[in-house]
């Protein structure tokens, strides 16, 4: 992508509770990614960082969005949910802190490193959750 | 080490064939818990797990594993080797235990992620 071509946009719905198709939305970027000629690095934190924004989502939610935004400097990525939200964000964001049932942890997740390694991924991480409404994740990963 | 040395030191049946046999393996990591094979593996690992989920496939596609080895002998289902061909991610079946599939391959050079540079697919 060069400096004058205008940001890419795309938005991806989500659905809650849908085991079998989780992370195809990660997948999907994770193309769109290479096809706009993203460094490989860049393009590994952005897939991990959704991936589990998205598994997020398909746990713990009814339904959520996700929206790239792309820009000669920066991947912007919004994970917006309609779910559990969360009651204690402080906590959440602790490496090993986790309220996953028998069912994620079988499928190898719930060790409580999912929000951690996607603030680990971004240059700039904001999350904003209200119990019983859902959550807001806003992701900033520079291109350089 | 290549996938084909990898292959004849576990005694692996090959699930999902790689393009080459010949690939070079650089490191390896051995874990059933995805969320840490997110946060810290390296790019170009080879993945040995005891899952066989369809996660697993998701997640060695999201952190660039190089190929799977499961182990215990544990065989995929059917969903599960369909993603690995439409991702291309080789897939090996091993009776050892995890212990043991790590050991043999440590012994014979391969390193972990820890102790070797990141891939340089960059």
């Amino acid at each position: 992508m060069i400096a004058d071509d205008p940001p890419f946009q795309k938005s991806f719905n989500i659905s809650g509770g849908d085991f079998v198709n989780a992370g195809e939305v990660a997948s999907k970027v994770k193309k769109i990614l290479q096809g706009l000629g993203i460094s490989n690095k860049v393009i590994r934190r952005a897939t991990i960082a959704i991936y589990e924004a998205e598994m997020n989502v398909v746990w713990y939610a009814r339904q959520g969005t996700l929206t790239l935004s792309v820009t000669p400097e920066v991947l912007h990525i919004k994970v917006t949910d309609e779910g559990n939200g969360i009651e204690d964000v402080e906590l959440a964001m602790q490496e090993g802190y986790s309220t996953a049932t028998e069912e994620i942890r079988e499928m190898g997740f719930g060790a409580g490193m999912g929000l951690p390694n996607i603030k680990k991924n971004s240059d700039e991480f904001y999350i904003a959750s209200v119990v019983g409404q859902g959550t807001v994740l806003d992701i900033t990963i520079r291109r350089q | 080490m290549t996938l084909q040395e990898i292959k004849e030191i576990l005694s692996a049946q090959v699930i999902v064939a790689p393009r080459d046999f010949q690939m070079n393996i650089k490191m390896g990591c051995g874990c059933d818990l995805m969320s840490d094979v997110l946060a810290f593996t390296k790019e170009e690992s080879l993945l040995l797990t005891g899952l066989t989920n369809l996660q697993v496939v998701r997640t060695a596609e999201m952190a660039n594993v190089i190929a799977l080895v499961f182990v215990r002998g544990k065989e995929p289902d059917r969903e599960t080797i369909a993603l690995a061909m439409e991702k291309n991610i080789p897939v090996l079946l091993t009776d050892l235990p995890m212990y043991e599939a790590c050991g043999r391959l440590y012994r014979r050079g391969l390193p972990g992620c820890s102790e070797t540079e990141e891939g340089s697919c960059s």
